[in-house]
């Protein structure tokens, strides 16, 4: 019954010290703020993290030409082309790997009609599409006799295909790749960018022999540039890194002792260690809004300290009329919880709207979660607690004849 | 309606214990109305916060319709305060934020009494003391008598059976002096509501029916009902 009245007299009390007021609740909000805005940041780089891991396809292994070490003189990772073609299906009939692709990749010119576009352009297997997960929207794929017989057809991206067809059907059409001509005969679905921040959808997919041959001529014949191979489950990962790695040792006749011609590196495990980065930058950001969180409070402790002062006669004169302790108490905490909840409230209209701000301005993904906000809420009325009871324990425990005496 | 039986309070100050009451045995029957009298000093301020329940005594026993004051704990001390008794000050004491409906329903919102039923009331009490026309104006907008009765309108709204002024005309002329005490007067007179007044001059002293004097911490003279 006393409790609507006490809000009401909260607000009374509040307005009577604006400009104070407001100043205390700044704090709060500017608190509640950067920690709704920096949770969204979090949030976001997560999920586009995320993304790009699905994106990517699960449970990869990309397998690269030389050593990964490079003690001494050795050759760059992938400089000088040691897999082949032979490899990649040799690594497919690996029972722990489920599907294995080899790669040729390069870049090249398309121009259809009058119109060119620059882009990279893969010389894959139709596996290519299996270990990556990936969809055609329209068209299809080629086929192991086109990869075999070196056929000039290409596959495109949905950027390349809207760079140089805008709303034509690209299926059918003939493009020039480095001036020789090519027939699409599919699109692939969309796909975003993938964690290093590259355009998956601007990209051409051709015959793994047509880009040996045609497109980008190697002094190795058969070689290819690098293998990518999906393990058959998450939980089998290392297992088929050690099958891969003593296949092609066996196979590149590698003796006892001798360094690898060639790396395998888990992406999983690498996009894993990303994701963990992400959480931990999202932690961090937080944390560092938390702070603030705590400095508001801190302000709002301040405030009702010197509140309770200056008011210290109307406290005598609440007790000589009937006030409890315990009434009082709860007065000065509810004015307490007033600037806070205010404050917390106006911090997330802020928060939220710093946060669409910045995915407009930053072009960032943001994620509002719902728990960032509850959070949020729920650490702003703990702040104003525990803030605020301090203040109103010592207006409580004023003594009444004294508080009357004071002018 | 109060009795007191070796009523003393001792302040403890840096120069040592102060005896600011020193045994005091005062009875007052309800209806009575008493003026308490006496130099700064005396130990009268002391009596009255006593009176009151503002303050605990140092030894001694305080009855206040019939109930144990003394040995009451400080949430039992704040009903009391609240229900049994009414509170006018020299000062006025009215809170500057609230109109003057609310801070004549003031009391009423510890009572734990509604909404609705506090306005009614607290309406009534103003016109009681004839400032209904100023319900809604805020306490500095009003002059220093009208003030006290607001003041007074509080003290009542609880229907106390104990009045304390303390000096309610100190801050008053004396116009509005008598306005007030003939206000206080009516009260004790039609409502039978008991009046304990302390002041410092004679005709205010007059109104009241009986005079007590401290001097020292101690009462010096005491004119009993007749007087």
């Amino acid at each position: 019954m006393i409790f609507p009245s006490l809000i009401g007299s909260a607000f009374q009390a509040l307005r009577a010290n604006a400009l104070r007021t407001f100043l205390t609740m700044l704090g709060m909000m500017i608190g509640v703020a950067a920690v709704i805005l920096m949770l969204a940041i979090g949030e976001g780089a997560k999920a586009m993290v995320n993304q790009a891991i699905e994106s990517m396809g699960s449970n990869l292994f990309i397998i690269l030409s030389g050593a990964s070490t490079s003690g001494g003189a050795r050759v760059a990772v992938g400089s000088r082309p040691t897999l082949t073609y032979d490899d990649a299906q040799a690594i497919r009939k690996l029972p722990l790997v489920r599907e294995a692709a080899p790669v040729v990749p390069g870049s090249a010119q398309i121009v259809y009609g009058n119109v060119n576009w620059s882009t990279s352009v893969f010389g894959v297997t139709p596996e290519y599409l299996t270990v990556r997960n990936w969809e055609i929207e329209s068209g299809g794929f080629f086929t192991e006799s086109e990869v075999r017989s070196g056929a000039r057809v290409a596959v495109i991206g949905r950027v390349v295909a809207r760079e140089l067809f805008g709303d034509e059907d690209p299926v059918g059409k003939i493009i020039r790749i480095k001036r020789s001509p090519f027939q699409v005969i599919g699109v692939l679905s969309e796909k975003g960018q993938s964690l290093d921040g590259r355009d998956q959808d601007d990209t051409v997919m051709v015959p793994l022999t047509s880009a040996q041959q045609k497109l980008f001529g190697t002094p190795f014949p058969g070689a290819v540039r690098f293998i990518m191979a999906q393990g058959e489950s998450e939980r089998v990962m290392d297992a088929a890194e050690e099958n891969i790695t003593s296949l092609l040792r066996m196979r590149h006749r590698i003796g006892k002792g001798e360094e690898n011609d060639f790396t395998v590196r888990n992406l999983a495990a690498s996009a894993q260690a990303q994701a963990m980065a992400t959480n931990v930058m999202s932690y961090l950001l937080g944390a560092i809004a938390a702070v603030s969180l705590l400095v508001g409070g801190i302000g709002i402790m301040n405030i009702m300290l010197v509140s309770v002062t200056e008011r210290t006669r109307e406290i005598g004169i609440r007790m000589a009329i009937g006030a409890r302790r315990s009434d009082i108490l709860w007065q000065f905490l509810i004015e307490a919880l007033t600037v806070s909840v205010m404050g917390c409230l106006i911090g997330i209209i802020l928060g939220v709207g710093g946060a669409l701000l910045v995915e407009k301005m930053a072009g960032l993904t943001v994620v509002v979660s719902v728990s960032s906000l509850m959070m949020a809420t729920g650490v702003a009325l703990a702040v104003g607690l525990f803030f605020g009871f301090y203040p109103a324990r010592r207006a409580a425990g004023l003594d009444p004849i004294e508080a009357l005496r004071t002018q | 309606m109060i009795k007191t039986t070796g009523l003393a309070k001792d302040y403890v100050t840096g120069a040592g214990a102060f005896h600011a009451l020193r045994g005091v045995d005062v009875s007052i029957d309800p209806g009575e109305f008493v003026a308490v009298m006496g130099p700064s000093g005396s130990g009268k301020s002391t009596f009255m916060n006593l009176l009151g329940c503002l303050d605990k005594p140092s030894a001694g026993h305080y009855h206040l319709a019939g109930r144990a004051v003394s040995e009451m704990r400080p949430d039992e001390l704040a009903a009391v305060r609240n229900k049994l008794i009414g509170f006018v000050f020299q000062g006025f004491n009215l809170l500057p934020r609230l109109s003057v409906l609310d801070n004549v329903a003031l009391p009423m919102l510890y009572a734990g009494a509604g909404h609705a039923k506090r306005r009614a009331r607290a309406q009534a009490l103003l016109k009681r003391v004839s400032l209904d026309g100023k319900t809604h104006q805020m306490p500095n907008q009003l002059s220093g008598g009208q003030q006290q009765r607001v003041a007074i309108a509080r003290a009542l709204v609880n229907q106390p059976q104990l009045i304390l002024a303390d000096e309610p005309t100190g801050n008053l002329d004396s116009e509005t002096s008598h306005e007030v005490m003939n206000l206080f007067t009516e009260l004790n007179r039609d409502e039978g509501i008991t009046l304990v007044l302390v002041t410092h001059e004679m005709d205010i002293a007059a109104f009241a029916r009986r005079r007590i004097r401290f001097l020292d911490g101690k009462v010096v003279e005491d004119t009993g009902v007749a007087a």
